[in-house]
């Protein structure tokens, strides 16, 4: 497999350097930015495979860079990176198009993996966002009238939310649950692709309403 | 809990008042729908604009409820708040366009309203709209509130404007005072401009400062904890100097000077004793400071602490005291779900684990703190744990639907004795 490259945008500099010096290497780090316009304009010259995107950055934020890159540059994929774990902000930048969320003290082997399952197309759920997710959709199982596919979860897609939520990883829950890891990845990119299409007003209340450490 | 819920003017999704946004939040319905119904209600002798500018009025305006390092990044750009996309601005045009469109031709069809009154009237609604929107402004609403100096002259005048130009259009139509439709309406056109003087005074009455007395209240209340957390950030800074050699106390301290900071920036302000998931946070901050272990805690949903749910909570909290003590771990992970029927808490580490059958004769610990004591409460415990695997404990209490009234946070000691470990 060749070399993944990757982006680091983030406007803290120690920042910057502490995730190059912990990744750098297994991944080819092509570009820097510290803020929405350079990000814009770095990640248009050097597509690179894997952009690690802050949420909170001048010019707008993370969310602002994917909505100005997401329809130009589809094959580039977004990983966010905060230390920032409000909910509104988490399920923001996701249903804006990043793949997956992980928070900033998390480990260098970690987020290389994060980075490589996202890469593949794959979605990369802590147990917090896992935890938002199911709380987005808690109850619509009982609601009758929520009939749209896309506004719930699927028992199964469920089960694998609460797993992931209480820590498991994905292989564990590939052996909790009996399936292979390959399934549990489908069912973790459908939640995914669930949250950034559903349009239930409950989701954007929910995120609204909803403040979290 | 029991009071009602009130419908707002969302401040910061806003498109002309606000007006629409907040009704649709508030029954839950797609806000286009109640747009729509704005404008199709508008067709039958203007009902929808009349009912637009009543809930303008009378529904206070609220500014998001941001946790302060959230309101921090959006005054300095730093993330994309929820304003209304280019797409909801394009539809709410299209859809107003429409609206016009149909009136005029209920217009043209002679059916509508009278001809003399319709002009003034659209002008009137649209000039009053603006004119609202500024007020809603934060520094515009303490202009208008101004009853001396510029401000206020400036005002005045414009409300003269509008009353003197109400007197000249009907003079103009050279049709005298005969027509009593023309004077009702003359005297309408008059009207606003009085209320645009008069406004200020009006908005007092109705109490539309609350949201000033409120904002005010709460940046005291913020100042004093940051003045708190500069302090502890201070005591902590000194004590990881004198630390320095010691790295388990120094990834301690920065832990919890972490969990303070966060809860602050962007959490909600809750105390241990108020729910279930206040309950597991503070065991959580508890067992890390004195095992220095980071245990994270996700909660799905919340549930009052009743004697039940507060027995479950304690039981959890000897689950992370084990964990912390035994399994030679470096990370906690518990959770926690409330749908309204069960609780439901898991303590899981992937440390050393241990063989089950063994706890019935020496881990009294487990059999009394965390068993026993859900098991008092109707509840279940399952823990799964093999040597090399890791431990899961996974506790379950059903929730007493008796009574759905949050009990008194005063009357809930939990008659249970309290086991140490």
């Amino acid at each position: 497999m060749t070399t993944l490259r990757v982006a680091i945008v983030d406007d803290h500099a120690m920042f910057r350097t502490g995730v190059r010096a912990e990744i750098d290497g297994p991944v080819d780090i092509v570009a820097e930015a510290e803020d929405v316009d350079s990000a814009v304009k770095v990640i248009a010259e050097t597509t690179p495979d894997v952009v690690l995107l802050d949420v909170h950055m001048p010019g707008g934020g993370g969310l602002e860079v994917i909505r100005r890159l997401h329809l130009r540059h589809p094959d580039t994929k977004f990983l966010a990176l905060s230390v920032s774990d409000a909910a509104e902000d988490v399920i923001g930048i996701i249903r804006a198009g990043a793949r997956g969320y992980v928070t900033k003290n998390i480990s260098g082997p970690e987020l290389l993996d994060a980075i490589s399952r996202v890469a593949q197309g794959d979605a990369v759920f802590s147990p917090r966002l896992a935890g938002f997710v199911l709380d987005a959709f808690a109850g619509t199982i009982e609601v009758a009238q929520v009939d749209e596919e896309i506004d719930r979860l699927t028992e199964r897609e469920r089960e694998v939310m609460r797993l992931i939520a209480r820590g498991y990883a994905y292989k564990e829950v590939a052996k909790e649950l009996f399936i292979s890891i390959k399934t549990v990845e489908t069912h973790v990119s459908s939640v995914l692709r669930k949250l950034q299409l559903s349009s239930r007003h409950e989701l954007t209340r929910w995120a609204n309403d909803r403040r979290l450490i | 809990m029991t009071e009602y819920r009130r419908a707002y003017r969302p401040a910061d999704r806003r498109l002309v008042g606000g007006v629409a946004t907040g009704v649709a939040e508030h029954f839950g319905i797609p806000v286009l729908y109640v747009r729509l119904a704005f404008i199709v209600g508008t067709w039958f002798h203007g009902m929808g604009v009349i009912a637009y500018l009543l809930l303008w009025r009378f529904l206070p305006l609220r500014q998001p409820d941001l946790s302060p390092g959230l309101e921090s990044a959006t005054r300095r750009g730093l993330r994309t708040s929820g304003r209304p996309g280019a797409f909801e601005v394009f539809q709410t045009v299209a859809l107003g366009a429409v609206g016009v469109g149909v009136m005029f031709m209920i217009q043209a069809s002679g059916r509508g309203i009278a001809g003399s009154l319709f002009a003034p009237l659209l002008i009137g609604v649209v000039g009053l709209a603006v004119i609202w929107r500024q007020f809603d402004d934060a520094a515009w609403g303490r202009w208008m509130r101004q009853t001396k100096g510029f401000g206020f002259a400036m005002r005045v005048a414009a409300g003269a404007v509008l009353v003197i130009s109400a007197g000249i259009y009907f003079l103009s139509q050279e049709r005298g005072w005969s027509a009593i439709v023309d004077l009702a309406s003359a005297v309408a056109v008059a009207g606003l401009g009085l209320l645009l003087i008069l406004g200020p005074w009006i908005t007092k009455l109705l109490g539309d400062l609350s949201e000033e007395r409120r904002e005010r209240v709460r940046s005291q209340e913020r100042a004093d904890v940051a003045a708190h957390l500069h302090d502890s950030v201070l005591q902590t800074l000194a004590l990881l100097q004198k630390n320095a050699g010691d790295s388990a106390v120094v990834a301690t301290l920065a832990r919890r000077q972490e969990r303070e900071l966060r809860a602050w920036l962007y959490g909600n302000d809750e105390k241990p004793g108020d729910s279930l998931v206040a309950a597991l946070r503070a065991s959580a901050a508890d067992v890390e400071d004195a095992h220095r272990v980071p245990v994270e805690v996700i909660a799905v949903g919340d549930a009052a602490l009743d004697p039940d749910v507060a027995a479950i909570a304690k039981a959890a909290r000897e689950a992370m005291i084990n964990a912390a003590k035994h399994a030679q771990v470096d990370r906690i992970d518990v959770y926690a779900e409330a749908d309204g029927r069960t609780v439901e808490v898991f303590v899981r580490d992937r440390g050393v684990g241990f063989d089950t059958d063994t706890i019935a004769e020496d881990r009294m610990g487990v059999r009394g703190s965390i068993i026993g004591r859900v098991e008092r409460h109707g509840g279940t415990v399952t823990i799964r744990s093999s040597p090399g695997e890791g431990t899961e404990v996974a506790l379950s209490v059903p929730v007493r639907t008796a009574d759905p009234t949050p009990p008194d946070s005063t009357t809930e000691r939990v008659p249970t004795e309290e086991v140490s470990p």
